[in-house]
């Protein structure tokens, strides 16, 4: 069985951000997701807290990506797909029947791997969240999209250009353009899977700076694969191995001094 | 020790001498064969035109005369002609002129000299019967013919006077394509969106090849099907007069556009990458949504590509029409009969003479058809070009 309490977080000059950070918002408990007959994720137990930036590190086909899906429910999509257990977001299970899933989508944002704008211009792709949600009025729109896009670090190239399209974007211009549309909708969590691995190293520094802006205001949980961003952007970090949760704890714990031995071969890269 | 001397083959060139198809020759010639047989099928579609093109060169010239009364040359004037003027006047080719014997000719000449003194009495002092109905204004103005009271557009081509107007063709095809791809698009591609986005695993394996099948159904099995019982059907549903009409006649048709509209309309819904979708679906929108508001725009090029080859598939449908309809009236009304283009290229090609004028026509017709077709897949494919470059944010 993993460990399920998370550690106390000590306060260090490394992890401010973690003063005053509030209790967990999200709790995943005895989470146990099986595609077909193959157990993907076995008993996971976590709380995530609010307006921490938490990483999920682990070696490919751990379950990182799939436990991030579960918690805005994207893996409702693929058939033959079985949960057992619960997840917990501000107290209301997300799997408890009467909840819609729309709903919350709608608080629970998401980035992918690869960038994906859609085939339409940079304003449609950023106001596309708030019309759904029936935003009409065009200044409520326009004041939204304009403060997204600042948000995600995007305002200044694109601002003489919205009405073109998304994809005439270099790769880096587009996944932040998809953090701001996840951000226009003002969810409570964002959700990042992989957001800078498709991305040289210029985009990505960027995508980090803005990670660590944003964790002012949104709760970021982050599959990443790169061991130094995770050092670089996390408050938290939760260990993925073969399915289950081997260790997870403040960042500098982690990477410094793991309690697993699993876990300090994988970050110090004796294996992964 | 010793210099070993290299004992390979002699080579030249940076890589040896086998370069370019010699080195893979077969490959080499599995490509040019490729090239030939895709570079044959563009040369069969133009050799087609100019056949159908040259055969209806007099009538766009104008040189056919399809007049009952003409002048007529006595047979003892046969030697006052120059032989141009009499190849013309007995409407021969060079090559069959060159053929005959004097004998003949004067044979010929006594033929016309009869059937035009066979002209019946009352139509002598006709106006219609000395008109030439091969002009292009008979064949697009409305004419007052003896015994109409108001000018109207004919197509009669049988009978001693006869009657080529071509605007109830035209309009007849117009009705029926247009009631055909009315009814086919929004099917098609409403199933098209829910067999790709909202359907299913189940249900996508089972619905989807019954609607492909249903264009391997004959198209004369389906006209036949709307000849007997839908016709039928329709008129005690709609009460309408005329049993056979275009109405029928372009539901019928739909039949056969909406498989290929669907397919193609399908795939192109089907290859939009799943990541919009997923974007989409994070942001908290309905499967709904995300067909209507995301899949079918960045769809759009395909779909409309779709609807082009639909209406060229309408246009150029034949035997339905031909079994529902055919009727040569002018009329806008959907519930009247109507006439369509190709209907009437294959019902009188049988019985036109060949080189005769209504032969002609008909292979004018056909050229139009073939123009208009063509035309109109270039015109789409120019409109799918600009959609995908305005997606794409070149410009």
């Amino acid at each position: 069985m993993a460990e399920t309490v998370l550690p106390k977080l000590e306060v260090t000059p490394q992890n401010p951000l973690v003063v005053g950070a509030g209790a967990s918002l999200i709790e995943i408990s005895n989470l146990s997701l099986f595609y077909g007959k193959s157990r993907a994720l076995k008993d996971v137990s976590l709380k995530i807290r609010e307006r921490v930036v938490t990483a999920f590190i682990g070696p490919s086909g751990c379950g990182k990506s799939t436990l991030l899906r579960c918690l805005n429910r994207m893996n409702d999509l693929i058939d033959g797909v079985r949960i057992e257990g619960s997840a917990k977001i501000g107290g209301h299970d997300i799997y408890a029947p009467d909840v819609d899933v729309i709903e919350l989508r709608k608080r629970v944002g998401m980035v992918f791997q690869k960038s994906n704008p859609f085939p339409k211009s940079i304003y449609d792709n950023v106001a596309y969240g708030l019309k759904l949600q029936g935003v009409t009025s065009k200044g409520e729109l326009d004041t939204a999209v304009e403060q997204s896009l600042i948000g995600a670090a995007l305002w200044d190239e694109v601002k003489d250009r919205l009405q073109s399209s998304a994809l005439g974007l270099s790769g880096g211009q587009q996944q932040r353009l998809c953090i701001a549309r996840a951000i226009a909708v003002k969810p409570e969590i964002i959700l990042m899977d992989e957001p800078a691995s498709a991305l040289d190293p210029i985009a990505t520094s960027r995508v980090e700076d803005l990670i660590l802006e944003l964790r002012k205001d949104f709760t970021i949980v982050i599959v990443t694969h790169n061991m130094q961003q995770a050092t670089r952007i996390s408050d938290e970090t939760a260990f993925f191995y073969m399915g289950e949760l081997i260790e997870s704890g403040p960042t500098q714990k982690i990477f410094t001094m793991p309690k697993q031995k699993r876990t300090e071969d994988y970050v110090t890269g004796r294996f992964g | 020790m010793p210099q070993q001397q290299h004992q390979g083959k002699l080579t030249s060139g940076w890589m040896g001498i086998h370069r370019g198809h010699k080195a893979r020759p077969l490959e080499w010639l599995a490509e040019k064969f490729i090239f030939l047989v895709s570079l044959s099928t563009i040369l069969m579609v133009f050799l087609i035109f100019v056949f159908v093109a040259r055969e209806a060169l007099p009538i766009f010239l104008g040189k056919e005369n399809s007049a009952l009364i003409k002048p007529v040359i006595p047979p003892a004037d046969i030697d006052k002609l120059k032989s141009e003027e009499l190849r013309a006047y007995l409407n021969l080719t060079e090559k069959q002129f060159q053929k005959m014997d004097r004998e003949t000719k004067v044979d010929l000449m006594l033929v016309k000299q009869e059937a035009q003194s066979e002209i019946p009495e009352r139509l002598l002092n006709d106006p219609d019967a000395k008109l030439n109905t091969t002009e292009w204004g008979a064949m697009l103005k409305p004419r007052q013919w003896a015994s109409y009271n108001k000018p109207e557009y004919i197509w009669q081509p049988i009978g001693q006077i006869h009657k080529y107007n071509i605007i109830p063709l035209f309009v007849g095809s117009l009705k029926i394509t247009i009631i055909g791809l009315l009814f086919a698009v929004p099917l098609a591609v409403g199933a098209a969106i829910y067999i790709s986005q909202l359907a299913r695993p189940r249900v996508r394996e089972v619905v989807k090849p019954v609607i492909e099948m249903l264009s391997g159904i004959p198209s004369v099995v389906v006209g036949f099907f709307a000849l007997l019982i839908m016709a039928t059907v329709m008129q005690k549903v709609f009460g309408y007069e005329t049993r056979l009409n275009a109405f029928v006649a372009g539901v019928a048709l739909s039949f056969s556009v909406i498989p290929l509209v669907f397919s193609i309309a399908e795939d192109a819904l089907t290859s939009v990458p799943r990541s919009y979708t997923q974007g989409a679906l994070a942001l908290g929108a309905s499967r709904w949504q995300t067909a209507w508001q995301i899949v079918l725009p960045a769809a759009t090029p395909g779909v409309f590509a779709a609807v082009v080859l639909g209406f060229g598939r309408a246009i150029g449908e034949t035997m339905i029409v031909l079994m529902v309809c055919s009727a040569s009236v002018m009329s806008w009304s959907i519930f009247d009969s109507a006439r369509s283009i190709t209907t009437t290229i294959a019902a009188e090609m049988a019985e036109a003479v060949a080189g005769g004028h209504h032969y002609r026509i008909l292979f004018m017709l056909g050229a139009i058809l073939f123009a208009v077709t063509f035309v109109s897949n270039m015109l789409g494919e120019l409109v799918i070009h600009r959609l995908k470059h305005k997606m794409e944010g070149k410009r």
